[in-house]
């Protein structure tokens, strides 16, 4: 459904921050690739220690948020309102439980001693330690976005709710969730090369 | 729409369950591409639906993934041309 509005300029600006944000993951990617060719039997062995489990669950809560917030902008362009503000509260609950599971797969490694400088991390082979380096870097700065995102929707929510985001003026919304579904592509490529090459 | 948003949803779901399947093959070096492959059919699914680079009519916004992937080709190249052959 086309928007009332045109809305493109707006969305052009929020592409441009989509493809300086692709560039800054890819430098990140990019390292991972190089650190990985060299290191590949340790990478292999280091992935063992993280939860397939985990990984997969995340995988799935963060598809879903992205449908819910395909939804709300689908929904505000119908002027139902109350179903935006649903949708939205579904992607922050959403986010809320990646976070959480994020958060605890973090402190079962630190249990572990498997932090970034850790004198149990460093007693083993070097790309091990660049395993790990690129893994709290790379999901560290992944959660941060997600964390921004939780933040952004608040205030979407409340926008839409006093009238500042509607069907005529759907720029926000629009954009928020362009930048949501960036953050859920970054995390479908985190997953494969950091959970699934066991 | 939402039935094709519940769709590219669904067609999401099924390709993590078989990027997980494939990783359990054991099929060795090949197994990194089968999943960077099924990892970049998901990323295009989620652009072309959720946000809608199939309905742009705009000329950059068919530029903007074509620029993006062919400057990550070049530094992919370069970095591994040198580190490649050491």
């Amino acid at each position: 459904v086309e928007s009332p509005v045109d809305t493109s300029k707006a969305r052009i600006g929020i592409w441009l921050f989509i493809l300086s944000e692709i560039l800054l993951f890819g430098g990140l990617f990019l390292l991972y690739s190089a650190y990985r060719y060299k290191h590949a039997a340790d990478f292999e062995s280091a992935s063992d220690a993280l939860s397939l489990f985990d990984g997969t669950l995340n995988t799935a809560i963060l598809i879903t948020s992205s449908l819910m917030v395909a939804l709300a902008v689908h929904f505000l362009r119908m002027e139902r309102k109350r179903l935006v503000v649903l949708f939205l509260v579904f992607t922050m609950a959403l986010a809320a439980a990646f976070l959480v599971i994020k958060g605890f797969e973090w402190t079962e490694k630190f249990e572990r001693g498997l932090y970034p400088g850790s004198p149990e991390l460093l007693a083993r082979p070097p790309g091990v330690i660049l395993y790990f380096g690129l893994y709290f870097i790379m999901t560290g700065l992944h959660a941060l976005h997600v964390f921004v995102g939780l933040c952004i929707f608040a205030v979407v929510i409340f926008m839409t709710r006093t009238g500042r985001i509607a069907a005529s003026r759907p720029a926000v919304l629009e954009n928020c969730g362009l930048y949501w579904h960036l953050v859920d592509i970054i995390w479908i490529f985190l997953y494969p090369l950091f959970y699934l090459i066991a | 729409v939402v039935k094709t948003y519940v769709m590219v949803w669904v067609g999401l779901l099924a390709l993590t369950a078989a990027t997980v399947v494939s990783a359990s093959l054991e099929l060795g070096r090949l197994s990194i591409y089968t999943c960077i492959a099924i990892a970049a059919v998901k990323s295009t699914l989620v652009l072309l639906f959720f946000m809608h680079l199939r309905y742009e009519k705009r000329l950059i916004f068919k530029l903007l993934i074509p620029i993006a992937l062919a400057t990550l080709a070049i530094f992919i190249a370069l970095t591994f041309t040198d580190i490649a052959t050491r």
